[in-house]
């Protein structure tokens, strides 16, 4: 189903879409067992009687997954429920040991909340309403092409514990969609409540869409799309499937209630094909887990130390730096790069350098491969010693280049790498006299024609001092002493 | 002779297996024997002798054990060993005891006579033409024939003290969270319970201590502390109040059970308690309550029987097919109802009328038991099921029929609280029960009557 | 509320139960016989109670995010039908009979 609708179609219709994101949250064992979380191991390995749905075995909630959920919930201004029930959802599937997932249902963790995802021209804030937040476990993978005819089951995944956010129906275009991911990636992450990770699955992505002709206030027939692995993948299904509904409406078609999936090779949606058996969940309490009773001095407690948000660090960083917003939105992009500019620019007194060096040559090297942040071989309290370098003159521009490419390398000291390299500047007096002298020796025609008034010599005879000292002599002073030299 | 090797002897004695009385599904007497001989040397080395050493026990075949099967009675799981134990039975041998055998019992715990166990029905040991009760039959019987002298069973609506009447023995049900169920293979969770079956009331409650406690591996144990249940045993029972709820003494009651509890209620005022007629106005609604939350809770609990990950596989068309061809083949006919039952009352459209409304009864239950026990009741008695066993296939027809024989138990799993049965007298020669039943926790009180009243009764018990 | 014939072929494939067209009518019947007598129930006012769940309205314990699993006494090839490289396999489903790389996420019903 191709999007091959004229703009004119489109343009008489509005986009009406929802949100229902998961996020695996940052705990080391599972939600109801005490298996490892850890990505990546040899399948099923992360597995117990629990997980496994072994006879007889039971889940216990693990108290790191309420209180990832409960920063969450405050983070997006939930109303958080201090009683919270779970519930079974029944279904069948080979990835789902117990055949059924706890989930909740009547009474989730938190509702109520909101999320700034930009602001208006005239600088009025655009909000998208929060339904709510629930806690639920994740459930393994079935890897169907894998052998050939049959499907193969791994379920270190089983039991992962998660949040599943559920927007208000509020945005009205694909671009608000992907701000509003954008923005809560970025504040999830800013609270450490998960890695946010697309590839690994930790932030999957389903929406609601409907299409209904401007102007219009009741709520059109929705599709649930899934099946994308990046925002720019929700962006561009969110618009072919816009395009697919807006055709059909335009010609009188209705529009089935059904689940979509996009196919982010072919840029286009397709209908899941219909499973056997009809969505009928049987929701009921999970008898097994008495309700989840939050103190609401201890949920309170949560809000009061909840990290630095990523607006309030924006605003923060301009004033105390006075960094333009250019840098600000930069440097905030994780929270992890935000505390390693402080770090840089706390450490070398220099926030304009700091913000220069990470926007540019950290992130550059990041890029080129070196990895994450937090696991990246300069350390802040390095790289503002080699700020300082720079600043007082004992180190040049570039030789500050070498050097720190040097430091990704090596991991080590700034000081350590510019000796080593021989490219720490001279600044002993004599030194440099010594070199200037010596060049003027051993060059007597060039010599005598600088000396005789022949100015654009300078430049050919500090290379040879530059040369002479190894590049150790600082060329400022080089031109001083020559100059000073025809001068008397 | 050593007490394990004595079970043993027992067992071929009474024909436990499948050729005879069929009570016991797996034993190995070689494993138990070792077992027992480390038993020995470990509590030669403790400081103290270890409170069940040496003691042989036999298990209900719904709880895991590492080393004989947990086939739940059911085909789905035959020939399953746990690859984990329950924490009941960890408790159990680290007290010093020996599982010498597990029991036949109904498919997944669900009957009232042993009869729907995919290996056969267990019979009797009193009469062998009759069930032993169910769906703990062949625990209760085990103790009946006097194999061991303490068995584990497990209860969701009076699997431990329905048997335990018509075998006559002393079964107790404890408090919902009294004792742990990680390891007690899922029926219906907010009402099952293990319960322990005993020759005697000090044998039932022994077993009970051992097992009692809370557990970090289920989060609906209570953090209660677990009395020394031996403690209340007593001769006298001034200050006691016992409540007689005119519900389960209705006019229809077989009168020779009336006048065994009776009998047992002139013992007790004997002994200085107080006899009190009080009433529990919806206890008549609890067999159709029971009826729902059970089923609805068992259709999901079953859901894991898959043949994907262990037990059973039947391959058919594809994966639905594999799923429905292991799970027809595998289950029983009186499981598959179940699971019929509930999946309708939990789905969509049904629930508010029959799961949502029967919770909402179920509480009403709950709250007769309340305002019983506010009105300065210590106790109750009534008898524990209307009428002794019946004979195997008597009830096989209509299956609302067979689910009326748990009318006097469930009420307790319902409501949460503990209660028990203890022999106290017979109708023509078989066995009948009568039931203590106590606040929540309050165990204490419940084996108090039962002690004394087992004193009293002596060897009236067994005519 | 009578169940019908239709009801039962309804939940026993929710609940994946392959029933003969011979069982069919006897369940129905048997069902019906059943929830006849649950409809006691309806005439119950319960809007004065709170549904009782169980135990526990005080709030459930919580297990701290560290240790060590239950161990498993023997590996899960010893207990599974069908295992392949660590895999639990089974029978693919209808829905991916073609599957190709596109369609390896694990979907929900
Ligand atoms: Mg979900
Ligand atoms: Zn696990």
């Amino acid at each position: 189903m191709t999007a091959s609708v004229s703009p004119s179609v489109t343009d008489a219709y509005e986009m009406v879409v929802g949100l229902e994101v998961h996020v695996q949250l940052n705990t080391h064992t599972k939600a109801f067992c005490n298996c490892s979380t850890e990505y990546g191991r040899p399948p099923n390995v992360n597995t117990c009687p629990v997980c496994l749905a072994l006879p007889g075995a039971l889940p216990v909630l693990n108290a790191a997954a309420v209180r990832l959920g409960v920063i969450a919930a405050h983070a997006l201004e939930c109303r958080i429920n201090c009683t919270s029930i779970f519930a079974r959802k029944n279904y069948f599937y080979p990835d789902l040991p117990k055949g059924y997932q706890i989930s909740q249902y009547d009474k989730p963790l938190a509702e109520h909340g909101r999320l700034m995802i930009g602001s208006t021209a005239d600088g009025q804030p655009i909000y998208v309403g929060v339904t709510r937040v629930h806690m639920e476990e994740d459930a393994g993978k079935s890897i169907h092409d894998r052998y050939s005819g049959v499907t193969a089951i791994d379920l270190n995944r089983a039991g992962v514990p998660l949040i599943e956010i559920v927007s208000d129906p509020d945005m009205r275009s694909s671009r608000e969609a992907g701000a509003y991911l954008r923005v809560l990636k970025q504040i999830l992450e800013f609270c450490e409540v998960s890695d946010v990770n697309m590839e690994e699955g930790s932030l999957r992505v389903d929406a609601n869409v409907s299409a209904r002709l401007k102007g219009e206030t009741t709520l059109g027939t929705k599709t649930e799309v899934k099946n994308m692995n990046s925002f720019s993948g929700v962006e561009r299904a969110l618009e072919a499937e816009f395009a697919r509904q807006c055709a059909a409406l335009a010609r009188g078609e209705p529009i089935e209630q059904q689940t979509m999936l996009w196919d982010g090779h072919k840029g286009e949606v397709r209908p899941a094909r219909t499973k056997e058996g009809s969505h009928d969940y049987r929701y009921f309490p999970e008898p097994d887990l008495p309700p989840l009773v939050l103190a609401q001095a201890w949920v309170d407690e949560i809000k009061t130390h909840l990290p630095e948000l990523p607006r309030a660090r924006r605003q923060r960083l301009a004033a105390e730096y006075s960094l333009g917003s250019d840098d600000v939105e930069v440097l905030t992009a994780t929270p992890a790069l935000a505390d390693y500019f402080e770090n840089v620019a706390r450490a070398s007194d220099d926030a304009k350098a700091a913000a220069n060096w990470v926007r540019g040559t950290v992130l550059a090297a990041l890029n080129a491969g070196a990895g994450d942040i937090r696991t990246f071989r300069v350390r802040p309290a390095d790289l503002a010693q080699l700020l300082r370098l720079v600043k007082d003159g004992a180190l040049s521009h570039s030789a500050a280049k070498t050097v720190f490419g040097e430091m990704a390398e090596s991991g080590q000291r700034p000081e350590q790498i510019a000796q080593r390299l021989g490219v720490l500047q001279e600044r002993d007096e004599g030194a440099i006299e010594q070199w200037v002298a010596e060049v003027l020796a051993e060059h007597p025609g060039e010599a005598t024609r600088f000396l005789g008034g022949e100015k654009k010599l300078q430049g050919v005879l500090v290379g040879f001092v530059m040369k002479k000292s190894g590049g150790r002599a600082d060329p400022k002073r080089v031109n001083q002493l020559l100059s000073s030299r025809i001068a008397g | 002779m050593t007490a394990v090797a004595d079970a043993f002897r027992r067992m071929s004695e009474v024909r436990a297996g499948a050729e005879g009385l069929n009570i016991v599904l797996s034993s190995d007497e070689r494993a138990a024997l070792n077992e027992e001989r480390e038993s020995a040397s470990r509590a030669a080395g403790a400081p103290a002798r270890p409170t069940l050493a040496g003691v042989p026990v036999a298990v209900k075949d719904n709880i895991a054990t590492l080393s004989l099967a947990t086939s739940c009675g059911s085909r789905i799981l035959e020939g399953y060993v746990s690859p984990y134990e329950a924490t009941a039975i960890a408790k159990l041998r680290a007290a010093g005891a020996i599982v010498v055998a597990k029991t036949n019992c109904d498919e997944f715990a669900m009957g009232s006579s042993t009869e729907h166990s995919a290996y056969g029905p267990a019979k009797n040991p009193v009469d062998p033409r009759l069930v032993p009760g169910g769906s703990s039959g062949g625990s209760a019987a085990v103790v009946a024939a006097g194999i061991t002298r303490m068995a584990l069973g497990s209860e969701t609506g009076g699997s431990v003290r329905q048997p335990a009447a018509f075998c006559g023995v002393v079964g107790v049900k404890p408090t919902y969270g009294r004792v742990s169920r990680f390891g007690l293979v899922a029926f219906a969770s907010s009402l099952d319970q293990i319960g322990t079956f005993g020759a005697t009331v000090d044998d039932a409650a022994l077993a009970l201590e051992t097992i009692a406690g809370v557990d970090l591996l289920d989060a609906t144990t209570a953090d209660e502390p677990v009395p020394h249940y031996g403690d209340s045993r007593t001769e006298r029972l001034d200050g006691v109040v016992i409540g007689k709820p005119r519900e389960y003494f209705p006019d229809s009651l077989d009168p020779r059970v009336r006048a065994l509890c009776d009998r047992s209620l002139d013992h007790l005022r004997a002994l200085g308690a107080q006899v009190r007629d009080i009433s529990m106005p919806h206890t008549d609604l609890a067999i159709p309550v029971y009826y729902i939350i059970a089923p609805a809770e068992a259709s999901s609990n079953l859901a894991r029987f898959d043949g994907v990950r262990y037990g059973l596989r039947i391959e058919g068309d594809g994966l639905r097919g594999m799923y429905e061809a292991t799970r027809s083949k595998g289950f029983g006919a009186e499981v598959v109802r179940r699971i019929l039952l509930g999946t309708y009352v939990l789905s969509a459209g049904y629930y508010d009328a029959y799961y949502k409304q029967a919770q909402g009864v179920r509480a009403l239950i709950a709250k007769d038991f309340r305002d019983a026990y506010a009105s300065g009741i210590t106790a109750m008695f009534t008898p524990t099921t209307p009428t002794p066993a019946f004979a195997i296939g008597a009830k096989s027809a209509d299956p609302y029929e067979m689910y009326l024989s748990d009318i006097f138990t469930v009420t307790a799993n319902l409501a949460g609280v503990p209660a028990m049965s203890v022999p106290i007298g017979r109708v023509d020669n078989l066995p009948i029960g009568g039931q203590i039943l106590a606040k929540h926790f309050d165990e204490p009180a419940m084996f108090r009557v039962a002690y004394a009243l087992e004193r009293a009764l002596g060897a009236e018990a067994r005519s | 509320m009578a169940v019908t014939r239709d009801d039962v072929e309804h939940i026993a494939r929710l609940a994946r139960l392959a029933l003969s067209d011979a069982e069919l009518p006897q369940l129905t019947e048997q069902l019906n016989g059943i929830l006849g007598h649950m409809d006691v129930l309806q005439r119950v006012d319960t809007r004065a109670v709170l549904p009782a769940a169980g135990v526990g309205d005080a709030g459930m314990r919580l297990r701290a995010d560290d240790g060590p699993p239950t161990p498993l006494a023997r590996g899960r090839a010893s207990f599974a039908p069908e295992t392949r490289d660590g895999f639990f396999i089974v029978p693919r489903l209808a829905t991916h009979e073609n599957a190709s790389a596109d369609d390896a996420g694990g979907a929900d019903e």
